[in-house]
């Protein structure tokens, strides 16, 4: 009998890789290596697991913008595909390091100062470094737990005559698994500077994870998109404007999240079950012992 | 096995079905063992005879085919599948038409199921009370507010009588699953999904009968669980949300913003005073 069509025969090991994989993935915020744990213990076999983890955890680091203090002090690189020189190295431009990320462990081996290959023009780090100011002031003010990075996604090279693509990146987390609950924040705003269109377009991409366990298991997942434009103007204008917009939009956003939670109780939580009946008042047993009696009596007399 | 169980307190609630199938690939020595510890989204089947939907678990199982509770027939159809006795036939009739009366007063709609089947305790039983509701707005949601809405309650309920013959014993384990997924405007998503169990005991007079204290101890956990999921569970994602972003126009006394700005004012009040 198998009902789930899980047949008795024996897995290939590249199977059991994949399979191992998923559940790395699938992961909530700040929990993989608990995930990782228990997956060892059901696995039983290190050659199989050391495969799946080698395989999962650059891309559960990157998907969840991990956020990693550099070995040197110097602060905090965050691990994501816009920050990455390759798969062990990332690139953090407000101290002009790469930082060497061990993976598994989730920490930070080592620095080295990034080279001039690495690094934007003086033009386009002008606007760079502006916006990653104006940022840092928001976070400060947003995120009490967040950290945040500028790149040069695009035409890191260029000079006033080129277009370039900056990308901002916010993340957030809670981790506190003795109170049973972990979340993550994360926002990834693409910024597109046109120095010839003297414009400046926004694309936004914001998800919050948020995992509470304690006698239960409850998941929030969300994400949001959305666009604005602004006028390219000098770098401390521009980024001002751009931080307003992201600001606005996160607000925004914020308050949305508000306005769901508020409606779940008495309106989207009573598409699944109502708190009361329509009557307003609990259900009749008594009509259950009713309905047996007469069955019963029914019975007697019709055998009488 | 307690690893596995581990992995299943983790993964999203709504790809339990998944990590499910997975760990019984992974687990083939433990499968029944698995099947029987980890609740998942209940299936349904259509009994053609009767032109109703009946609810498929473990209890009402017997090979590959499940036994429909109102026409007391496998489907598919099974030459000598396992049936309740008469008399708890009966109240499993009962508790059927009872229970699908409940279901329809809370849940606006769904599908029930209840099955009995006999214990090893003398003159004891066992019940499984089962509903699902689509609450989505292509299914049975009045209001149409979900993309995706599924609830799942499972409780299974053992009952011994008493020595003294008028009281009995009840020991109730509730599961609810859910999985809602706001339909919004707005462009994004809004996800929740959770599972929570909980157990009840209770001694219960039976003048007026087992179904009647059945009933009200299911309501009574039912009333419990969604309340827990609404005020605890979903109030700790929302606390979740709102310390990963603070939200900056509501000044709170306990933020880390109001506190700062609290920080500054009595600064000043001090300054002014020196």
């Amino acid at each position: 009998m198998d009902p789930l069509g899980a047949e008795e025969e024996e897995l290939s090991d590249e199977q059991k890789i994949a399979l191992a994989k998923w559940f790395l993935l699938k992961s909530p915020p700040g929990e993989i290596q608990y995930v990782a744990k228990d997956l060892q213990g059901v696995l039983l076999n290190d050659n199989i697991y050391q495969a799946a983890a080698q395989a999962a955890f650059p891309v559960y680091n990157k998907e969840q913008m991990l956020s990693v203090e550099m070995s040197d002090g110097s602060g905090q690189v965050i691990v994501c595909e816009d920050g990455e020189i390759d798969a062990n190295h990332f690139i953090d431009l407000r101290t002009a390091q790469v930082a060497t990320i061990d993976h598994i462990e989730q920490v930070c081996t080592g620095v080295r100062p990034a080279a001039d290959s690495e690094l934007p023009s003086a033009y386009v780090e002008e606007y760079r470094a502006a916006i990653d100011t104006e940022v840092v002031r928001y976070i400060e003010e947003a995120f009490p737990r967040g950290h945040c990075s500028v790149f040069a996604t695009n035409g890191k090279d260029s000079d006033e005559n080129g277009g370039f693509e900056l990308t901002v990146v916010i993340s957030s987390a809670k981790f506190s698994p003795k109170n049973f609950c972990n979340g993550r924040w994360r926002s990834i705003w693409k910024v597109q500077l046109h120095g010839d269109l003297q414009t400046v377009d926004l694309q936004g991409n914001i998800k919050i994870s948020a995992h509470y366990f304690e006698e239960g298991n409850v998941q929030l997942d969300t994400a949001y998109d959305c666009k604005d434009s602004s006028i390219f103007q000098g770098p401390a204008e521009t980024a001002s404007a751009v931080v307003g917009i992201i600001q606005h939009h996160e607000s925004e956003y914020l308050a949305y999240l508000e306005d769901c939670y508020s409606k779940l109780s008495d309106n989207t939580f009573k598409e699944l079950r109502r708190k009361l009946p329509v009557t307003r008042t609990l259900f009749f047993w008594g009509n259950a012992h009713q309905m047996s009696m007469n069955r019963e009596l029914a019975r007697e007399i019709s055998s009488k | 096995m307690e690893a596995a169980l581990g992995l299943m307190r983790r993964m999203p609630p709504s790809l339990s079905r998944t990590a499910l199938s997975s760990l019984l690939l992974l687990l083939p020595d433990h499968s029944s063992e698995l099947l029987s510890l980890v609740d998942q989204p209940l299936e349904v089947l259509w009994d053609e005879g009767c032109g109703k939907q009946f609810l498929l678990c473990d209890y009402n199982r017997d090979g590959d085919s499940h036994r429909s509770p109102w026409s007391n027939t496998y489907h598919p159809p099974l030459e000598d599948g396992v049936l309740p006795p008469a008399h708890l036939r009966d109240l499993e009739v009962e508790a059927n038409e009872i229970f699908a009366l409940y279901r329809d007063q809370y849940y606006e709609g769904g599908i029930s199921s209840v099955y009995l089947w006999e214990t090893d305790s003398p003159e004891g039983f066992a019940a499984c009370f089962l509903i699902k509701k689509d609450g989505s707005r292509t299914g049975e949601g009045r209001r149409g507010l979900l993309e995706q809405g599924l609830w799942d309650a499972i409780h299974v309920i053992e009952v011994e009588k008493a020595n003294d013959e008028t009281t009995a014993h009840y020991c109730l384990t509730s599961t609810v699953m859910l999985s809602m997924k706001s339909a919004t405007g707005f462009q994004g998503s809004f996800d929740l999904s959770g599972s929570i169990t909980r157990q009840m005991e209770a001694d219960l007079s039976l003048s007026e009968g087992h179904l009647s204290n059945m009933g009200r101890m299911i309501e009574d956990m039912e009333s419990k669980l969604r309340n827990g999921l609404d005020q605890v569970y979903f109030g700790k994602t929302r606390e979740m949300v709102f310390t990963l972003r603070e939200p900056l126009d509501t000044l709170t006394a306990t933020s880390a913003t109001g506190q700062s700005i609290q920080h500054e004012v009595i600064n000043d009040i001090v300054r002014s005073r020196t």
